[in-house]
Parts: C-alpha cells; structure tokens; sequence
C-alpha cells in the first residue's frame, strides 16, 4: 500500500468510524480514569469481543454481537458495582477472554476473527459501521453531558446519593451503558486493544497535565485524534496492522505524560 | 441526653431536618447509643465522643450504612442531604479545578468565602490536605442541602484552617441550613454548635 491510499474513497468510511471513535472514547475513558474505572473498560471490550464471536456463531454482524454484549454487560457492571474492588473486573475480563476463544476455536473461521478482534478489522468496515458508531457519537455528546456533574459528584462524594435516598442513581447506567456501547464497536473495529488503548493512554496523558476538567477531557479527544491520525497514515503507508500500530502511537504519545508537570 | 430529649430548640412550628431518637446502631453488634437529638433549621449540634464511640456509625445509620438496633430516625431528605466523610475522597491525579469541585456539588463560585478563593482555580491535586479538606466542607456547606454532616472536619486542618471551618460553620447558621458536626475537637464543637451529644458505646 502507499500513501496515497489515505485519500482514496475506499479508505474515506474506515478513517471516519476510526476518527469519531478516536474523538469519543478518550472522553469516555476520562471518566472512567476519574472513577477508577480503567480496568472495567478493557473487561467490556473482552465481554465484546467475547459478543463477536458468539455473534458469528449465531450468524450475526460483528457490531451487532459486540453491542448485545455490552448491553448485557453495562447493568451487570452497574448492579455489581465495586463492591469487591476491581475484582469483579478481572473476573469479567478472564469470562470474556476464555469465552471469546473457546467459541472462536469452535467456529468456522474462528482464527480470522481472533485475528481480528486482536488487530482490529478498521479496513473491512462500511458505512453500517458508520451508522452506529454515529449513533453512539451522538448519544455520548448528548448524554455524557447531562450526567457530568452527577458523576463528579458521585465521585467526590460517594454517599451523596444514599445520602439522599438514591440507591441505584441512574447516571451510573446511563454512564456505564455509553461506555459499554462505545467500547463494543470500537472493539469490533480497532480490536480489544485499540479499544481500550483509546480509553486509557489519552486520559491517562492528559490527566498529568491539564487544568480543569473540561479540559481534561478536551484534551484527552484532541490526543485520541492526533493518534488516530498518525497511526491511520503509518499503517497505510507502512502496510501494517491498523489496531498495533495505533496502540503503539499512543504509548509513543504516553512520553508526554513522564515531561509533562515535573 | 436521656431518650425523648431531643434538645431542639428550632422547633417554632417548623419540622426538624432530622430527628434521632433512642437510637442504638451497630453492624453485627450494637456500636453506639442510646442517643437522641434533633436538628432545626439554623442549628449546629455536635457529635463528641473518644475514638471509636460510634459517632461515625451514627452518620452510616442516618445515610442506611448501618444497622438500627432499636429507636429511630426521621430525616427530611427532600430538603437535601450533604456529607462530608470522615476521609474525604483524594485521588493522586485530580485534573478538576476548586471551581470544579464546587459547581459538581451545587455550591455556586458567588458565595464562596474569601479564604477559599484563591483555591478556585487551582488543580485539586495542587491544595494542600488542609486546603482541600476546606474545599470540601464548603463544597457541603455551599450546597443547596438543608442538612450538612459533617465527619470530623478538622482532620488534616491546621489552626488557621480551624479557624476559617468555625467561621464557615457560623455563617451557615445564617443560611437556615441544619448541620451535624461530629469531631473530636471538643474546643470546636463548644465554639460552634447549638448544642453537643455526647455519644458513648
């Protein structure tokens, strides 16, 4: 491949689902860093991937297994809550990797799927990708909003809504429903790791250096895009692997955060 | 403070933001009381007692933390309740501003006193423990909530800092909120509050 690739119509769709979740996850994983939440994140991706497989067991589009089982994961991570640290975390990550392989070795195809779900299939993907990955663009710019200052709250002050009668507040669904969903398509199109480098090196950076909030997740979206950006043109260019190469860019980002504030 | 005494003085018609009365909580085992008290609108009591009384196994039986022996509480929740923990949250990397802290728990940066302001705009990770534990009981105290607790404020507070709590503990008097302080600092808790229970095992 060459560079010239980047520009043609055919790589247009796979570098917008690939942009608008390079915007759109970092934001999400802000939060999460701030809730303590990062290992949740690569435990949905697994339980994604894990969706993918049985999807395609089941004769289901990739993002369509992804998405049932993020939706089955998301309450079952709010109802579980922290109660036992991250433990529950890694339980859901060591389910969701043993699960993904055992059905991938018993499925037709099964190792091109690992290999994609290691890799990411950002290439393969069309313009069905594009409509859901807009429809989670827009509800976490429409949503994630609205439930800022709840979850801030929640945050710093942890017994504010038992305090006041809430047991299960509602923001916390609605939070870990965004990020199950978003997570789950961008595992079905960066792979795993692409998803959960994307949630967790930009905030991670941006958390070292930025001063407010807002900013901090302004910045974590800017990071999350330059990355996409870069890793877009090398993989072309380089004619490797997108998902690698985009964790491997953002890592390179990662130095910024060992110069920054010190 | 003998049971059916609740000592509130705020009572002028108007139902108080809460009410313990003959109160005995615990986890597995009773912890804490008999106690009893009510708080009225305008109100400072104070929770003294040695370490490990029960004063904060009271706040978690208030909030439904922890288990009801015998007696009751009736708490106004609709008016608004804010705590303050006795260890309040303080992560490594807090990108958040004061301003930040502060409009997340409903206390607008208009009315913030002047010894907190020049913390507005700094990271929260950048106060000192003192600093951030004064955020943070404004933050309670600034809110819209009627009824603030708060979990030994003094903790990480300097004299200078203790001073500047007394002076916001005051001041809310005169914004008709109803506040709960537990601390051992009996000197605080004299100066400030309406009244003191002393809570025992």
């Amino acid at each position: 491949m060459t560079l010239g690739l980047i520009v043609d119509p055919l790589f247009l769709v796979p570098f917008i689902n690939g942009l608008l979740l390079a915007a759109v996850l970092p934001a999400v994983g802000a939060y999460s860093r701030l809730r303590g939440e990062w290992l949740a994140s690569l435990s949905i991706g697994q339980a994604a991937a894990a969706g993918i497989v049985l999807g395609a067991f089941l004769g289901l589009p990739m993002a369509a297994g992804a998405l049932l089982a993020a939706l089955v994961t998301a309450p079952l991570k709010t109802m579980l809550g922290r109660q036992d640290g991250d433990d529950t975390y890694a339980v859901m990550l060591l389910a969701g990797w043993s699960i993904a392989l055992l059905l991938a070795a018993n499925t037709a195809h099964g190792e091109d799927l690992t290999r994609g779900l290691l890799q990411g299939q950002i290439y393969f993907t069309g313009t069905s990708h594009l409509a859901g990955i807009a429809a989670a663009v827009v509800a976490v710019a429409v949503l994630l909003p609205r439930v800022s200052s709840r979850l801030l709250l929640g945050r710093f002050f942890p017994e504010h809504f038992r305090a006041n009668g809430i047991d299960k507040p509602r923001h916390e669904l609605v939070f870990d429903m965004l990020a199950a969903v978003a997570l789950a398509l961008a595992a079905a199109v960066v792979g795993v790791m692409g998803a959960f480098a994307l949630v967790f090196v930009p905030p991670w950076v941006a958390f070292r250096f930025a001063r407010g909030w807002r900013r901090t997740v302004a910045w974590s979206a800017a990071l999350g895009v330059v990355a996409h950006l870069a890793s877009f043109a090398l993989a072309i260019a380089l004619d490797q692997p997108y998902g690698p190469v985009l964790v491997g860019t953002l890592l390179l980002m990662s130095v910024a955060r060992a110069i920054a504030r010190d | 403070m003998g049971d059916g005494d609740h000592g509130s003085d705020a009572v002028n018609g108007e139902r108080p933001l809460l009410v313990v009365d003959a109160l005995i909580v615990g986890y597995a085992q009773p912890v804490a009381g008999p106690v009893s008290f009510a708080i009225g609108r305008g109100e400072i009591v104070g929770l003294a007692g040695s370490n490990g009384s029960g004063k904060t196994t009271l706040l978690n039986a208030i909030i439904g933390r922890a288990r009801i022996f015998s007696g009751h509480i009736e708490c106004d929740r609709s008016a608004g309740v804010s705590l303050l923990r006795q260890f309040p949250v303080r992560l490594p990397e807090m990108p958040l501003s004061g301003s930040e802290l502060l409009r997340a728990a409903g206390a607008a940066d208009a009315g913030v006193p002047p010894p907190l302001r020049a913390l507005l705009d700094a990271r929260l990770d950048t106060l000192s423990g003192g600093q951030y534990q004064l955020l943070q009981v404004w933050a309670c105290l600034g809110s819209a909530a009627s009824l603030v607790m708060l979990d030994e404020p003094t903790n990480n507070m300097d004299p200078q800092a203790v001073a500047a709590l007394a002076e916001l503990l005051v001041a809310s008097r005169q914004h008709g909120k109803g506040v709960l302080v537990v601390s051992h600092d009996t000197q605080l808790l004299e100066h400030v509050c309406t009244r003191v229970v002393e809570v025992r095992r």
